[in-house]
């Protein structure tokens, strides 16, 4: 072919140049450096990790040896009166106290976190959906104090005129905390599962339509059981959530260690333990420091074992849909 | 021999242009506007009846028992096939038969999907392209290569071009990126609008971007994943066109899923197909034939190529 | 897709998916359309009343602060300082400049170190290797470990114990960073993965290397994204509360704090929580006039993170 041997627009590079290397021409020292930083950075993630089970730990295993609380007096003893003499270290109370207020919050806002998802999935127009979302996703960052202030000076006494049973001593109660809680956890809940039903494909929506099925059908009986674990993942982080909550429950749930799911009364919780008693300056390696970390633990380890829950449950629904 | 520049815009003269093998130039005038892929194929086949060595040229690629893996299931099995200097080579065969994992093992791309290995060995101007020195960034400097789906950055027109120089560090980038655009015959619809978005651009005119973006870093093979498969038929024809003049600098590999397409544009064609196993739980692919594209088309030795290529099955 | 080819985890969302059908169709045939149409509408209506309700809760919220801090409303937020028996003359100044200080280092820490962790973990990181799978299990857990937690570890690890350096704002400044850097990392990733592969092949097929292809590709195109995400991330932290009370943000704090000064800091949630937690009303007042002007900033912050969002959203 006569043609190859004219001169094209890029003659530069003709058939008869030198064979170039196929090595690479410096060792690119630069790249591999930049890859190790970038691989600290996430290494960081574990040193956090480490970092706060050796914070918890050490004054931890201080509390069960030095200062000589047995294992069994601290999960199952039913009174808690750390500062008190004669003290009494049981976390019972203070547990309950924990699962009370979350449970009330999850009462209130798994109906309405699920019922807002199923809407936004399945209900709200595009239009709808694009205003809505944000304005739930601003919900969900509005700071925990503002919404204990919010319970506290207007929740507390409201339900206290309307439900008098709710408060038993006013402005705290387990309920009125609950319902605070739940409304912080309904944009959780919403925002998830709504994630969770969207990424159901569309053509199972579209099969149970072809069949004729109604909205509300296809809804809770395709979408619902189709997108299970990603809602169930919803609820876990919610209820997470909501046991690791320390602000609300600081206002309005009181400082009593009560130990009672009943919703008036005044209950003291974990987080509102720790956030109540570490303000002071208390001296490292006291009694009472030790106890706020080994209520840290105990905590640390429930919201540790909601969070690789969900995360599961999460990763099943990526695997399945994506 | 005409249009050695390759600048021209008539589709006509330069598809006579690319089925222009003979001496004596009497096929160009029998109207390449008739039939191009037939005209083409009778070109082809007389010249190799005049006993001219096709087999003889330089090669680029020397494909040996080549099997593609991900995971453990074999993608496309025991490949032997040498592609050559300044023409166009293009892969064949039904969907599934492997011919986008083997061209993608051509400039190591297949590097990207950590469940993908190699097995046999790709030698590239006598070079193991796999070996234990070579470095895949340099493996792609030299050759080039055009996606299924145009992939313009999202950046101005004359960024998307400047990228590559800029990386590689070349010099004189306005004129390279006039040089590409021109060598892309796009210069004269984008020379207004250098700094407009890329994404504004029609997809054909987004395919030749990419193809220009890729000359603009002067490699010495580009391949070309479908790159017509996205377009419609009139940009196809520009791309096909352009085709016929890039082989002049480069040499192509092209896959297609398109049988007119590789008739019209390629020297030589390699045809896959895909195999199963007894149980049919494992498919590959597998390269049944390999020739001019003149004989897989009007002359095919195996009978699976004739059915494939008369439309019988596939 | 998994669900289609079954096997696997697959099987069992598939099995319910369509035994979900199933019923679907085997009770459209059997029952009277007419009860399903009542049906229906008393479940919209329903799902409608719980949308509502929780647009409400956002609504009551923001109103109820506005109206009941309205009085307390002035200058003097921002000019004077707090104060235990004046209500009247208190402010939030030394407090609000704490918070804008903690924002601004934890800003200083977080983006660099939450991008480059994202980087790594959606660019170079083989999720195969099992160190990588533990990165990456480690961001997600800590996103939902409780922000107090981090409090215990500021106070034992930051204040404290090794790095000791006392109740500073750099501490509390280092502790929220820990606590917000997960979501950073967690929302760049988002947005880095939202960049197509086909512009990653396209650089890489031109020579470009991984880091070139990820400066000057990638990470252009994901600026939005990641930027949505830090303003969300770094909004939460503006108003976190209980980490601090741990590492040293005293309320009565009334001069104007400094990084390292060791005389103490004040941070404006923490200063509206102790203000709310009195029993008189005008500090409760005061207090939710705090409160407005966290929710003014946070909500110009959040807006300003939405509508980037949607500039951007349909790009690819």
């Amino acid at each position: 072919m006569e043609a190859r041997d004219t001169i094209g627009a890029f003659g530069a590079r003709g058939a008869d140049r030198p064979l170039p290397s196929l090595e690479a021409p410096s060792p690119r020292y630069g790249e591999k450096l930049i890859k190790a930083l970038l691989g600290a950075a996430a290494f960081l993630s574990v040193i956090t990790t480490t970092a706060i089970v050796v914070s918890l730990l050490i004054p931890t295993f201080d509390f069960f040896t030095k200062d000589d609380i047995g294992l069994g007096e601290f999960l199952f003893g039913t009174n808690w009166a750390p500062t008190f003499e004669p003290s009494s270290f049981g976390v019972l109370p203070i547990l309950v106290g924990t699962l009370s207020t979350s449970l009330w919050g999850m009462l209130f806002a798994v109906p309405i976190g699920l019922a807002s998802a199923i809407w936004l999935s399945e209900y709200a127009s595009p239009r709808q959906r694009k205003l809505v979302k944000p304005v739930l996703e601003v919900l969900a960052g509005i700071p925990t104090v503002a919404i204990g202030i919010f319970g506290l000076v207007f929740l507390s006494p409201v339900i206290a005129e309307v439900l008098p049973f709710m408060v038993n001593v006013p402005p705290f109660s387990a309920g009125v905390a609950g319902l605070a809680i739940g409304l912080m956890i309904v944009p959780i809940i919403a925002s998830i599962s709504d994630d969770a039903m969207r990424s159901v494909p569309s053509g199972l929506r579209e099969a149970a339509y072809g069949l004729g099925a109604t909205k509300m059908k296809v809804a809770t009986r395709v979408i619902f059981p189709a997108a299970i674990s990603g809602i169930i993942a919803s609820l876990v982080l919610a209820g997470s959530r909501a046991v690791g909550e320390t602000m609300v429950v600081l206002l309005v749930a009181g400082a009593s260690p009560n130990l009672t799911f009943d919703p008036g009364s005044s209950v003291l919780t974990m987080t509102a333990f720790i956030g109540q008693t570490a303000t002071g300056d208390i001296s490292t390696g006291s009694i009472t420091y030790d106890t706020i970390f080994a209520v840290g633990s105990l905590l640390f380890i429930i919201t540790l074992a909601l969070n690789l829950f969900a995360i599961r449950m999460v990763r099943k629904y990526r695997e399945v849909y994506e | 021999m005409v249009g050695d520049t390759g600048l021209s815009n008539d589709p006509t003269e330069q598809l006579g242009l690319a089925g222009q093998p003979n001496e004596d130039g009497q096929l160009h005038t029998e109207g390449p506007k008739e039939d191009k892929g037939l005209t083409r194929q009778i070109a082809v086949t007389r010249e190799t009846e005049s006993g001219g060595d096709i087999w003889a040229k330089d090669k680029v690629f020397e494909v040996k028992d080549v099997t593609v893996s991900y995971g453990n299931k074999a993608a496309v099995k025991d490949v032997t096939m040498d592609i050559f200097q300044n023409e166009v080579t293009a892969l064949i065969g039904p969907s599934g038969c492997g011919k986008s994992t083997l061209i993608r093992c051509l400039n190591r791309m297949n590097d990207l999907v950590s469940s993908a290995s190699v097995d046999g060995e790709i030698l590239y101007h006598g070079q193991d392209l796999y070996g234990p020195k070579v470095d895949p960034v340099q493996v792609r400097k030299m050759i080039g290569m055009v996606f299924q789906k145009p992939n313009p950055f999202p950046k101005s027109i004359f960024d998307n071009i400047a990228f590559g120089p800029r990386v590689l560090g070349m010099d004189d980038i306005d004129d390279r990126v006039e040089k590409a655009l021109r060598g892309a015959a796009l210069w004269d619809e984008v020379k207004d609008r250098l700094d407009d978005n890329a994404y504004g651009m029609s997809g054909g005119q987004q395919q030749r971007l990419c193809i220009a973006r890729t000359m603009a870093v002067e490699p010495e093979v580009i391949l070309m994943d479908e790159p017509c498969s996205a377009l419609d038929p009139i940009s196809t024809g520009k791309i096909e066109d352009l085709m016929a003049e890039l082989k002049e600098e480069f040499s192509i590999v092209i896959v297609t899923h398109n049988m007119q397409q590789a008739a019209r544009v390629s020297d030589k064609t390699a045809f896959l197909i895909v195999e199963l196993d007894a149980t049919e739980d494992n498919r590959w692919g597998q390269l049944v034939e390999y020739d001019e594209t003149g004989k897989i088309f009007t002359n095919p030795r195996d009978q699976r190529t004739e059915d494939y290529v008369t439309g019988k099955v596939g | 897709m998994a669900a289609a080819t079954g096997g696997g985890p697959g099987t069992e969302r598939t099995r319910l998916a369509s035994s979900g059908a199933r019923a679907v169709t085997l009770r459209q045939l059997s029952t009277q359309p007419r009860a399903d149409v009542w049906k229906g509408n008393i479940f919209l209506a329903v799902v409608l009343l719980a949308v509502t309700l929780a647009l409400a809760g956002l609504a009551a919220i923001i109103l109820q602060a506005a109206i009941e801090g309205a009085p307390a409303f002035s200058t003097k937020l921002f000019t004077n300082g707090p104060s235990t028996i004046n209500p009247e003359d208190a402010g939030f100044r030394p407090a609000l400049i704490g918070t804008l200080y903690l924002i601004l280092g934890v800003i200083f820490l977080v983006v660099p170190l939450g991008v480059a962790a994202a980087v790594y973990l959606e660019e170079y990181a083989d999720g195969e290797r099992w160190w990588n799978r533990t990165v990456e299990l480690n961001v997600q857990n800590l996103a939902g470990v409780p922000s107090i937690i981090y409090g215990i570890l500021g106070l034992a690890f930051i204040v404290r114990g090794p790095l000791d350096l006392g109740f500073i704002l750099a501490a509390g400044s280092l502790t929220l960073a820990l606590l917000v850097l997960p979501t950073v990392i967690l929302a760049s990733r988002e947005a880095i993965r939202a960049v197509p592969p086909s512009i990653r092949e396209g650089s890489l097929a031109l020579g470009a290397t991984q880091w070139q292809t990820i400066r000057r590709q990638v990470l252009p195109a994901a600026i939005p994204g990641v930027v949505t995400g830090v303003i969300l991330a770094i909004s939460r932290a503006i108003g976190e509360t209980a980490p601090l009370l741990l590492v040293g943000a005293a309320t009565f704090v009334t001069f104007n704090p400094t990084f390292t000064g060791d005389n103490g800091y004040s941070a404006l949630p923490v200063l509206i929580f102790n203000y709310a937690s009195r029993p008189q009303e005008e500090f409760r007042v005061l207090a939710a006039a705090g409160v407005i002007v966290m929710l003014i900033a946070l909500l110009a912050m959040n807006s300003f993170a939405i509508w980037l969002r949607n500039r951007y959203e349909q790009q690819w």
